[in-house]
């Protein structure tokens, strides 16, 4: 018998609400040169798209431009993305 | 024990036998004596629960919500514009399925500022999920918050349970308190989707188009069980503790021409009125709607029905005279009176009996009426 589902319970899985990459205007683009790899980009990235080596997965980086803001070295730029 | 109690004490009184683990209640007239109360158990050591000081109504039932999900009993206590303030919380603990028991002491909706008994505020809660009861006495009080949490905590139902008393004709009066020793008549609360921080998950997350609907559809199942656990749990209290509850409380109604229907302690008047008609030969009973919801089944078939309504929904009527007609397809005579307080006296209900007219709706107290 299944169980009785009384309230929506859910897993964070990777991808729950889709490829956001897909929503993407602006590219970020790393400068490596400028990059003192502080990590501050991936902590405030809300997609959890950007792993420990600072390497953006670009299925679910929206182009939210907040790792740019954030950057205390300036070395990420938003590039207009032709799709 | 025999004691004499306010309606609000006798609430508190209820609640510390109930043990809840947590308690977070804001304080507003006319029910604040329940915060104070309850808080003076806990600081003296009568009852060991958490007592959350919120700033808000909001926190109060968000406070509740939070500690619920972890599987513990709760407990709350509002009034009027409190419990408008929470009405994004209560949806979200009928939703989430929680069994928090909160006592609603019932009191108008400013503007004008007013302080005084009124349904409204409740009635404004009806289409969240909550179960809601309205009681007439001090004892009765008593016992229906005890089996609140009975009712609430049960596997078939699992939704919250509000406890509404009319706000100084009860929360204030004082009355003999015939109290119990509630031992196991509340069995230990099992909230089958507990927390469990060793295995983290997200509750009432995004939930699409194609999920929703059953969701909703397991509320409007639990109410429609829950109607058979109310009365498990009558039947259990008279059993137990010896007093009788039942959806309505029905006073002279076997043979009597005409019925009126009312909630709260203008059920009581209504009782006096009853009993002066028939000394003058007109054959009248009571039935006092306990349980608005769910809401029962009416045994009102073949007779003049006269519903008093203690609140308003503007633009279309009396919200207990619509249930009715509606619910038993019977034509009513809806009397509007007791908004803010307004004094209803037993001579008055008699004035409406006699003066009935099936199909009108009457206005107590405006000149000529509607």
């Amino acid at each position: 018998m299944s169980v009785r589902r009384r309230l929506a319970m859910s897993r964070p899985t990777e991808g729950a609400a889709g490829r956001t990459g897909s929503w993407r205007v602006f590219l970020p683009v790393i400068d490596r040169e400028r990059c003192n790899q502080c990590g501050l980009c991936q902590m405030y990235c809300p997609e959890g798209a950007i792993d420990e080596d600072l390497n953006i997965d670009l299925n679910f980086c929206k182009g939210c431009g907040i790792c740019a803001n954030e950057c205390p070295k300036k070395a990420i730029e938003m590039v207009r993305e032709d799709r | 024990m025999l004691t004499v109690a306010t309606g609000n004490k006798a609430v508190a009184l209820a609640v510390k036998q109930a043990k809840p683990v947590v308690v977070a209640i804001y304080p507003i007239t006319p029910q604040t004596e329940i915060v104070e109360q309850i808080a003076q158990y806990v600081s003296q050591g009568d009852l060991s629960a958490r007592y959350i000081d919120v700033e808000s109504e909001h926190s109060a039932m968000a406070a509740c919500i939070g500690a619920s999900m972890t599987g513990v009993r709760t407990f709350t206590a509002t009034s009027s514009q409190g419990l408008l303030y929470m009405h994004e919380m209560t949806n979200w603990a009928a939703g989430a399925r929680l069994p928090i028991v909160m006592a609603n002491v019932n009191r108008a909706i400013g503007p004008g500022w007013n302080i005084w008994a009124e349904h409204t505020d409740a009635m404004q809660e009806r289409d969240t999920g909550w179960l809601q009861v309205y009681v007439s006495t001090v004892q009765e009080a008593y016992d229906t918050t005890l089996m609140a949490f009975r009712i609430a905590e049960h596997n078939d139902v699992l939704l919250p349970v509000m406890v509404n008393l009319d706000g100084f004709l009860l929360s204030h009066v004082m009355q003999p308190l015939d109290t119990v020793e509630p031992a196991d008549f509340i069995p230990p609360l099992h909230l089958p989707h507990t927390v469990d921080p060793k295995n983290p998950m997200g509750y009432g997350t995004l939930t699409g188009p194609d999920e929703y609907f059953k969701f909703r559809w397991d509320i409007e199942r639990s109410m429609r069980d829950s109607l058979r656990v109310i009365e498990a749990a009558h039947k259990e209290f008279f059993q137990r503790f010896g007093r009788t509850y039942g959806f309505t409380e029905d006073y002279r109604c076997e043979d009597a021409d005409v019925v009126v229907v009312s909630m709260g302690t203008l059920g009581k008047e209504v009782e006096v009125a009853v009993d002066n008609l028939r000394n003058e030969g007109i054959r009248a009973g009571s039935m006092r709607l306990r349980w608005f919801r769910p809401f029962p089944k009416l045994d009102l078939m073949n007779r003049d029905v006269v519903v008093i309504d203690r609140d308003y929904s503007f633009g279309f009527g009396g919200v207990l005279a619509h249930s009715i007609q509606a619910k038993n397809r019977t034509g009513v005579f809806s009397v509007i009176a007791g908004l803010g307080g307004q004094e209803v006296t037993y001579d008055d209900i008699a004035g409406f009996v006699k003066n009935r007219h099936i199909g009108r709706e009457y206005w107590f107290g405006v000149s000529d009426n509607v």
